[in-house]
């Protein structure tokens, strides 16, 4: 057993200071729990957002010694002690009280994103069949849980907070997942140029690092969406080649494509 | 109970951040790293001499002037060097004589253009050299910001590009390893062997290659523009091992950076020192 000290920011919108806790901390502890206990023993006012301590919910979000973590996931272990650990609320959104923040920005941003748009089904029975290895790649972006820590990270919306014209890593990723799924069928290349500025991102790989759910969000979802808004507007021979022997992305897929490989229903 | 100190919630301003680790470390490294390397491939383009080694009936090139267009000329003696690889044979009548020459000028546009838009490299020199961000979490030193969004950088989106001519050039510095293994005797005869440059050539073509073809241009261009992988099977594989390759992308990309300037250190060490022969 030892004893913490926590700097703490305490405050809201209108600004606030940090002030330090002093906790024992135990075996097994995470942040969350330290944060619990300083709320338990000497802040009863502080504000701290969490749900699952699972590392499922994202709500826990915060930056701890400067990085943007989830709490419950950050074991005290593998915090020096010996120095004040500062737990600070994420800085890229605006801050309603302490640690929690508003977030909602987010949920604006993706009612802005193409929704999904299946092709008509192609079973029977009104469902369609999809192929496991066409759907292994977007299953890795179906893991987020929207944290945020990957938006609050990002240096665009961060420090520059081009917060109309960038959507962020986190819709980049849902952008992908929806983008890549094989039946999807609307396009959305021209938006995430234009109105998604998925230009502004230039592959810090930031977000990739904080992200709790390990999605490889740089190299398996933003930059393949760079390169596929490089096919449609930045590469002249993809053009030419384009106009000479493209396709629109099929409303139908082949009668034999159904049910030649092993396949999931899909309802 | 608690004591209030001052700090501010929110920082601004270049290299604030309450990170307490070392996080200056990485970009710090990339930047030496980098800087080393240009400052040394420019000089080594300019010397226009000690590009190939044939000492000892060796056959070395190095990668720095792989494929050489046209042999240089002696700068003392005014003669062409024949280093036996070039595709056009010596300095052409016509080049300006107020430029300088070197076949390596001729080139390196080529990687030095493939590693600039690299993905990998993009996102390692905008923190090292431009600060932006330094690192991540860690206050820039500048308010504007365009990204690659707009010119100049949207220029990046050129590395498709740059990736079809850096193909190409592995196959002629492949050849140039293969070449490396033939060594000619007193008589004139090419006979099989391998030295501590042929081994150091052929490094150096693996590397590259490895960096090359974990591309992530090559990885979308190869299967990733898909969303039907089950319909193009052999396409897919393809994919999987570009995409094996380009989880250690950086990996590859440092390995390659660095054994191609070893080779060229080797070669020139070559060009009057007898190799060690191990068959």
């Amino acid at each position: 057993m030892s004893t913490a000290t926590f700097k703490i920011w305490r405050g809201d919108a209108k600004g606030g200071e940090f002030r330090d806790y002093e906790t024992e901390i135990t075996d097994g502890m995470v942040v969350l729990d330290a944060i619990h206990q300083i709320q338990a023993e000497s802040a009863n006012d502080l504000a701290v957002r969490w749900n699952c301590k699972a590392g499922k919910c994202g709500s826990c979000s915060a930056e701890v010694n400067g990085m943007p973590k989830l709490m419950c996931m950050t074991r005290m272990d593998t915090i020096d002690v010996d120095k004040p650990v500062t737990v600070e609320p994420i800085k890229a959104f605006p801050t309603t009280k302490d640690l929690v923040t508003d977030v909602s920005w987010n949920f604006e941003v993706k009612k802005k994103i193409k929704k999904f748009k299946p092709r008509p089904p192609d079973a029977e029975d009104g469902t369609w069949r999809v192929a496991q290895e066409d759907v292994d790649r977007v299953q890795e972006f179906r893991k987020c849980i929207e944290c945020f820590l990957c938006q609050d990270v990002c240096h665009v919306l961060r420090d520059h907070q081009k917060t109309e014209e960038f959507i962020g890593p986190r819709f980049l990723v849902y952008a992908a997942a929806l983008d890549m799924h094989p039946l999807d069928t609307e396009d959305r290349l021209e938006d995430l140029k234009d109105k998604h500025g998925i230009g502004f991102c230039n592959i810090t790989k930031c977000c990739t690092h904080v992200c709790p759910e390990h999605i490889t969000i740089t190299d398996n979802a933003i930059i393949p969406l760079k390169e596929r808004v490089a096919d449609r507007f930045y590469d002249p021979v993809m053009r030419i080649l384009r106009a000479l022997f493209g396709k629109k992305k099929a409303a139908k897929p082949p009668a034999a494509e159904a049910g030649a490989h092993e396949s999931t229903k899909v309802e | 109970m608690p004591t209030t100190t001052t700090a501010p919630a929110t920082r601004s301003g270049f290299g604030s951040t309450s990170r307490q680790d070392n996080w200056w470390v990485t970009p710090l490294l990339t930047f030496l790293g980098l800087s080393s390397f240009i400052v040394y491939s420019t000089w080594a383009a300019f010397q226009a001499a000690d590009y190939f080694s044939n000492v000892n009936g060796a056959d070395y090139l190095s990668p720095f002037y792989s494929p050489v267009l046209w042999d240089a000329k002696d700068s003392i003696t005014g003669k062409s060097l024949e280093s036996g690889h070039a595709l056009f044979g010596p300095q052409p009548s016509w080049w300006p004589g107020f430029l300088p020459f070197s076949p390596a000028f001729l080139i390196l546009w080529a990687p030095a253009g493939f590693r600039m838009t690299c993905y990998y490299y993009r996102g390692a020199y905008y923190k090292a050299f431009w600060a932006d961000p330094p690192s991540c979490a860690v206050g820039e030193p500048r308010k504007s910001y365009l990204g690659e969004n707009s010119l100049p950088l949207i220029i990046q989106n050129i590395h498709r590009y740059f990736l079809y001519v850096a193909i190409c050039f592995l196959f002629f510095l492949s050849y140039d390893a293969y070449r490396a293994m033939w060594f000619t005797n007193e008589t004139g005869e090419a006979t099989f062997g391998i030295g501590v440059g042929t081994i150091v050539l052929s490094l150096n073509v693996f590397f590259l290659s490895g960096y090359t073809l974990g591309c992530h241009s090559l990885r979308h261009l190869i299967g990733g523009f898909m969303n039907h992988f089950s319909k193009a099977p052999i396409r897919n594989k393809c994919y999987n091992c570009v995409s094996g390759l380009n989880k250690r992308h950086m990996l590859w990309a440092w390995c390659s950076l660095f054994w191609v300037g070893f080779t060229d250190v080797y070669v020139r060490f070559l060009a009057e020192h007898l190799d060690f022969r191990i068959l």
